[in-house]
């Protein structure tokens, strides 16, 4: 068995391929149910009604979904430079304190807003920016770094909640203190939960677009990404390429925990984040990489979550099937990737 | 400063750094022996999840103890055989692969673990396995408690450690597996298929490394629970390159980070333990891991072809 690739991949190819991978999770999902005991279409009919079927409904979605798409948007623009930043869980955290931290009132509104986003950009990019390091410098491989560095951080995040950051009217719950009212992004519309943070997100994926398209660094990053010998050779400078594309990755990580923070959630506590780091992952292999592709697949993987969420409560199946679907979504997409491009040859 | 003395010469210390060892030997020869052949297997942690719960349900469900480990073993050559079909033949990125896999696996133990027990609210118990005194060899003073008093599958730990070494350096099987790692196209030439080696290989070190996570539910702790094996399978990954890819080097680094995790504890205790927050000592074994990454990446001792799918006639 040989791969060969496909000299231009016609749009059929390019698109199908993806499609019958999104088919191949809605059939494994329907058969998780049947295992679980349940009706298959109704329990897909109750994931969906879970996700859009109501306002209260979509809203959730929608909040889900931004943090997904800041860690989508990290991880994609990492992966296409072929930095694999698996650390964006810790990234995330990092913004996370700096929102508590800035939120004290210290600084007024509105000037409070892009000082702690932008210093929550910074620490998630400090935070990348050691195994990155590591990487160009020795030699070490960063996924295994960035990887050790969530678990280092979550350490680090539960040391602050129960010392330093305490809240002293948590009633001994390990959580930060509120942020103060001036320091909480607005509602993007009077009375809904919906908060800036989802159009924040957007602005982000539409930046990130705008940079990897039109400007020097998007091309540089792609190179990086295709072929780092053939970028050296043709005289890019490598090293400081991966050390920008590690700054704007952990930065965006860092607005997820920032903007959940300052708009969900109010304080840091250790359950801020279900993995959204990790998830990011999956967010951004479905996208393709493309970070337009990012919000929608964002909108997507929050639906099934809300979703199963809600499914569960109703039919019974466990959560989990949701992230058991993802999984599977990601590798059934990998290989519809490659299937698109190459060709197996017998032989 | 006598007071760290006291604690490291302690039998129950060295003791516990052996028992705390066992399922890193395991789980970090499986991972040796695919990345030998040329595969990096990031689906470790996963795969140890899988192993831990299948492992403790066959037992739950009544199965003896070894033919729980035998069934998490099987477990783990079956997510093992998932990424070898995916990374090896079709050649997808192993970064993307494996931790699709780590991911699969660990939803898929939450999944069938709230689907089997829905309505439990602590984690029911097994009878794990109990430590077998080796006659005569365990009455020696501080070893041996150490190394002679724990359980079967501790001493298995070890013996596969063995095995590993052995089959790998001293066989001719060994020799074609370090040859797929090293240059593929050699093993071509001799008529021997890098693809069928390599995926022989992920298939076997998976399913050491779900044994290695079976051993916290059957022998470590008596319940599963998620969250238990809690990064052991990264640490694994550094304890690899910190052994240079051999097993006894491998094996003498997860002695010495189980060291430090049993000391943390005991440390905790002492005038000067107090002091620090006990995140400090939790955070050891993964900073030292990062640190034991950093001080063995510059050696040339990677396996040449790791990481890079094989396609037959390419030159």
């Amino acid at each position: 068995m040989r791969l060969e690739p496909v000299a231009n991949p016609s749009l059929l190819r390019k698109l199908g391929f993806p499609a019958l991978a999104l088919l191949a999770t809605v059939v494994t999902a329907s058969v998780l149910a049947l295992i679980a005991g349940a009706e298959p279409f109704g329990t897909l009919g109750l994931i969906l009604k879970g996700a859009v079927g109501s306002k209260f409904a979509a809203l959730e979605t929608l909040n889900r979904a931004t943090p997904l798409i800041f860690t989508g948007l990290a991880v994609a623009v990492a992966f296409r430079a072929k930095l694999w930043n698996i650390g964006a869980e810790a990234q995330l955290y990092a913004g996370a304190i700096v929102a508590v931290l800035l939120g004290t009132g210290a600084i007024g509104a509105p000037l409070v807003f892009p000082v702690s986003a932008a210093l929550a950009m910074l620490a998630g990019a400090l935070i990348l920016l050691g195994p990155v390091v590591l990487k160009t410098r020795f030699g070490v491989d960063e996924v295994v770094t960035t990887l050790l560095l969530n678990f280092i951080m979550l350490l680090f995040v539960s040391y602050l909640l129960e010392g330093p950051m305490k809240d002293p009217m948590g009633m001994g719950w390990p959580k930060s203190e509120a942020l103060v009212k001036e320091a909480r992004l607005p509602r993007l519309v009077d009375g809904l939960r919906l908060h800036w943070g989802f159009g924040l997100a957007l602005i982000a994926a539409a930046v990130v677009w705008v940079i990897q398209t039109r400007t020097t660094l998007g091309f540089e990053m792609r190179a990086v990404g295709q072929n780092l010998a053939a970028a050296r050779f043709a005289g890019m400078p490598v090293n400081a390429v991966l050390i920008k594309t590690a700054l704007l990755s952990g930065g965006l990580a860092a607005l997820a925990g920032w903007s959940e923070v300052s708009g969900l959630k109010g304080h840091l506590s250790l359950d801020l984040s279900p993995g959204f780091g990790y998830i990011g992952i999956i967010v951004a292999m479905l996208a393709l990489l493309h970070p337009l592709g990012v919000v929608v697949a964002a909108l997507f993987v929050a639906g099934i979550f809300v979703g199963s969420d809600s499914m569960s409560r109703a039919a019974g199946v466990p959560t989990y099937i949701a992230d058991m679907l993802l999984a599977l979504a990601l590798l059934f997409m990998v290989l519809a990737i490659m299937l698109s491009r190459f060709r197996v040859v017998r032989g | 400063m006598s007071a760290l003395l006291e604690i490291l010469f302690s039998a129950s210390f060295l003791a516990a750094a052996v028992r705390i060892a066992s399922p890193l030997i395991f789980a970090t020869m499986g991972e040796l022996i695919c990345e030998r052949a040329g595969v990096l297997n990031l689906g470790i942690e996963g795969i140890m999840v899988i192993g831990a719960f299948t492992g403790w349900m066959a037992v739950y469900q009544g199965m003896p103890l070894w033919g729980g480990v035998g069934v998490a073993m099987g477990a783990g050559m079956l997510f093992g055989l998932l990424h070898a079909v995916l990374t090896v033949p079709y050649g997808l990125s192993q970064h993307v692969v494996g931790l699709g896999v780590t991911l699969l696996a660990t939803s898929t133990s939450s999944f069938a673990y709230r689907l089997m027990l829905p309505e439990v609210t602590s984690p029911p118990k097994i009878e794990p396995f109990q430590p077998y005194e080796i006659p005569f060899l365990s009455d020696l003073p501080l070893i041996g408690e150490a190394l002679f008093s724990q359980t079967p599958m501790t001493y298995g730990a070890f013996a596969v450690a063995g095995l590993t070494a052995w089959v790998l350096f001293r066989t001719p099987l060994g020799l074609a597996i370090r040859a797929a790692g090293e240059s593929p196209a050699a093993v071509e030439a001799q008529g021997l298929s890098v693809t069928g080696l390599r995926i022989g290989a992920v298939i076997v070190g998976s399913g050491l490394m779900a044994v290695g996570g079976a051993f916290l539910t059957l022998s470590a702790f008596s319940s599963f629970f998620f969250e238990m094996v809690n990064g052991r399978g990264w640490i694994c990954i550094a304890l690899v390159v910190f052994g240079a890819w051999r097993p006894g080097k491998a094996v003498l680094g997860a002695l010495l980070f189980a060291g430090f995790d049993a000391l943390q504890i005991r440390l905790q205790q002492t005038p000067i333990g107090a002091h620090l927050p006990y995140q400090v000592f939790l955070m050891a074994p993964y900073v030292l891991s990062i640190l034991a990454l950093i001080l063995m990446s510059r050696r040339a001792e990677v396996p040449a072809a790791l990481m890079v799918p094989y396609n037959k006639g390419e030159r």
